[in-house]
């Protein structure tokens, strides 16, 4: 049976069908819908973990017990579970574990484009890398297999096209003759002190010269012979497009990027006049070829940023005079039509957030923020945010800051921080501000939920990606415990009262935290988010004074007809009655509707 | 069959429904045995930012992504997202657009003016050009929310597949609760 599946969908797929039984990960775009795919399996315990760390030391202890895990996460998300990664690369598995990262060319959703490719060479363990569906649930299940082969873990890496573009999926049955998982002691082999350590390394370097050799003889690893002028080595999405755009080439297509087989890349370089290398970022394949003492190229066609597409293979085709510089067909020129204003994403309506970011707007506050929808306080008119540069960063650098500028200025210090992201690795950052006495305030956006990425449970939200009731962290509690003397909880949804906690607790020259207690408005879940009556504008009493607009609520749209003065209007049908705007009207014109 | 292959794009802000009816555009042409490749980009979009998806069909289907200028179809679920994507579209494609403003938030705010006159320029540009309402013929069939039905069902009367495979995709795609509802949008939406 076939089924147009995404990359995503296919991978989870893939786990289910290679005897999977353990699944877990932290939501990050583009790698979130493995997991929630994975969940409708009942065969895999699937579960979100705080964070990517222990997301991956969940696999391996999975696979220590000798099942099968797969661990899901975004190319940055590989950063934090870095530290078990590379000693995991030493004991190896006993169960299959496969790592996926998905990698974000061109940043559609992040915060760099870091190429993870690195991380397979430097970790020294083999990575996979699929160019469309079928491919993703195909290398799922040969990663468990080469995992369990050569005893070791296997990273998958998708970019954004492979994880989130649709493409037919042949289905099959799941495996069903794996051994029983159970407790499995081997400390020479699991307990990674130095003695030990010094016999797996060794092992490592010998498995990645044999994956080396073994490559040149795997399915995965396809010369295409057509034309030999050219010859192209590519991977992952960029085969696609070389297909695309010079069908007549010959390809070798890898499907393990790491290690490269060292044989078939000589065979086929010598097999071709003239040979390429198609590759996103940096120039991983490229360099190693070049090591090898083959004459290539490829960097001086391809830029090292951004993702490729069909039409900037066509110019760094034309670049390296392998084919034609006019493309058929030139795109229809639109110079007649008018400029046409951007359209960014912005915080919902209703969302607890705004006012949050318009209070430190108001109170002129240097803001060190963190990831998560929340980072849209950027953005005009609330404008609200100093800093952001990865999860669960900004208690630790408003700290870091407070070391370093006057007593006055420590004043305007706040760390603003979701509960998930709070969760995930800003916990550690508010046990430093206490230890080392930072006086700076972080508030705690807590909307229940991890809602950037699409509303998943978080160990804050009461729920586990399975659906079960479980623990819900109590925030001021936890901040407590931690040492935070000075805890409060305010309404984000009355402007006066988070207003007034902002402003009070940033001059208290001690670590304070404050919470704010209202859920995202996207959250599904029956009694978590109320929506009330929406609010209207009259236009008698609207003094056209343009307060309301400063909280930039897509629901508030600014008419003004031809010769008239502008006045309010509230879209009832994008209104929750979050009662912000009413608070900003001096003039009384806001209200529920008659 | 033909051999060519068919590039469709479907544009429009983030909520409108673009992806199910991608998907039901995909399944389709699955259904119908042609190759498909889809791509679009979601994350960062969810919050109310412009949404594109690419549908490519044919005997072989290579990249997921529509080439610049070859875009065959165009369906725009809001007008001046359908304007953005026309660079895409290859000379005399289709272009169908939803008879809807969404105002981003610099006209919210009253800085920008929302460009006027839209459907005359497309109109201009591409002889193949129809505005329709989705909204008040998805309020005929009988809920507002299938707006995106509707507006599937006019494309589909512009691609060479039978209207067998249209009805079976829409009825597997949407939720089961309703299926009658969609079919009956998805109808009234194919015979503009």
């Amino acid at each position: 049976m076939k089924e147009l599946l995404s990359g995503n969908e296919a991978i989870a797929r893939g786990a289910f069908e290679a005897g999977c039984r353990v699944a877990c990960a932290y939501p990050g775009t583009p790698s979130t819908e493995i997991l929630e795919n994975a969940v409708n399996y009942k065969e895999i315990n699937s579960s979100w973990a705080p964070n990517e760390k222990v997301a991956l030391e969940v696999g391996i202890g999975a696979s220590f017990g000798g099942a099968r895990a797969l661990v899901t996460m975004k190319h940055v998300g590989v950063n934090v579970a870095a530290d078990p990664l590379f000693t995991l690369s030493y004991t190896g598995v006993n169960g299959g574990l496969v790592l996926v990262t998905a990698d974000d060319p061109e940043m559609h959703s992040s915060q760099d484009e870091q190429d993870n490719r690195h991380y397979a060479r430097f970790a020294k363990v083999p990575m996979l890398e699929p160019s469309d569906s079928a491919e993703c649930k195909l290398f799922t299940q040969l990663a468990f297999e080469l995992s369990e082969k050569y005893d070791t873990p296997v990273m998958l890496r998708t970019t954004t096209r492979i994880s989130h573009g649709k493409s037919m999926v042949e289905l099959a049955e799941r495996v069903s003759d794996l051994p029983q998982p159970g407790l499995i002691r081997n400390a020479a082999k699991q307990v990674m002190l130095p003695g030990n350590a010094r016999v797996r390394h060794p092992l490592v370097e010998q498995r990645m010269l044999q994956l080396s050799v073994d490559g040149a003889a795997m399915e995965i690893n396809r010369q295409e012979m057509r034309d030999t002028r050219i010859g192209i080595i590519t991977s992952g999405a960029c085969y696609q497009y070389v297909r695309e755009v010079l069908p007549e080439a010959s390809t070798l297509k890898l499907g393990m990027v790491n290690p490269l087989p060292d044989g078939l890349i000589r065979q086929f370089a010598a097999s071709v006049d003239r040979l390429l290398v198609v590759e996103e970022l940096d120039p991983f394949i490229e360099e190693q070829v070049k090591a090898m003492g083959i004459a290539v190229s490829g960097k001086e066609y391809t830029s090292r940023c951004g993702e490729l597409t069909p039409e900037r293979l066509v110019k760094a085709f034309s670049l390296a005079g392998v084919m034609p510089s006019a493309p058929d067909s030139a795109p229809v020129s639109t110079s007649p039509l008018p400029k046409l204003p951007p359209r960014p994403p912005n915080m919902c309506p209703g969302c607890p957030h705004r006012g949050v970011f318009y209070s430190l707007n108001q109170l002129k506050a240097y803001v060190s923020g963190d990831i998560g929808c929340y980072t849209l306080g950027f953005m005009p008119p609330l404008s609200a945010m100093d800093t952001c540069v990865c999860m669960g960063a900004s208690i630790g650098m408003a700290t870091g800051l407070s070391k370093v500028i006057s007593l006055e200025e420590q004043k305007q210090v706040v760390a603003v921080i979701g509960d998930s992201t709070f969760l995930h690795t800003g916990i550690n950052g508010l046990m430093d501000m206490v230890f080392n006495q930072a006086p700076a305030t972080v508030i705690i956006l807590d909307n229940r939920i991890t809602a950037m990425t699409g509303r998943q449970d978080n160990p804050a939200s009461g729920f586990t990606l399975m659906g079960d009731p479980t623990n819900a962290v109590n925030f001021p509690d936890l901040c407590r415990a931690l040492g935070v003397k000075h805890v409060r909880t305010v309404n984000p949804y009355n402007l006066e009262e988070t207003r007034a906690a902002i402003h009070e607790e940033m001059n208290r020259p001690e670590p304070s935290v404050i919470i704010t207690n209202k859920p995202c408005v996207l959250v599904k879940r029956e009694g978590v988010f109320q929506r009330a009556e929406a609010l209207c504008v009259d236009t008698d009493r609207c003094a056209s004074c343009r307060a309301c607009l400063r909280i930039g609520c897509p629901a508030i749209e600014w008419r003004q007809a031809e010769g008239e003065k502008g006045k309010a209007y509230i879209d009832p049908s994008l209104c929750t009655g979050c009662d912000l705007c009413r608070q900003l009207c001096k003039f009384d014109a806001i209200g529920r509707q008659k | 069959m033909k051999d060519r292959i068919t590039n469709v794009l479907l544009v429009g802000v983030g909520g409108q429904g673009i992806l199910l009816a991608s998907e039901i555009l995909s399944e389709t042409a699955m259904l119908a045995g042609y190759e498909v490749k889809k791509s679009e980009i979601h994350g960062m979009s969810q919050r109310g930012g412009s949404v594109v998806s690419h549908v490519r069909f044919g005997k072989q289907v290579f990249s997921p992504i529509v080439p610049e200028g070859e875009g065959d179809i165009l369906f725009g679920f809001e007008l001046m997202e359908t304007c953005r994507c026309l660079p895409l579209l290859r000379q005399g494609a289709v272009v169908i657009a939803n008879n809807l403003r969404i105002l981003p938030p610099a006209v919210l705010m009253g800085q920008e003016k929302y460009p006027e006159n839209l459907d005359v320029h497309m109109q201009s540009l591409f002889p193949e050009f129809t505005l329709i309402d989705c909204q008040k013929v998805a309020e005929e069939s009988g809920n507002i929310r299938t707006a995106n039905i509707v507006m599937l069902g006019a494309v589909s009367r512009r691609l060479d597949i039978a209207e067998s495979f249209w009805l079976k995709a829409v009825e597997k795609m949407v939720p089961s609760k309703a299926v009658e509802v969609n079919l009956k949008a998805f109808l009234k939406g194919r015979s503009l």
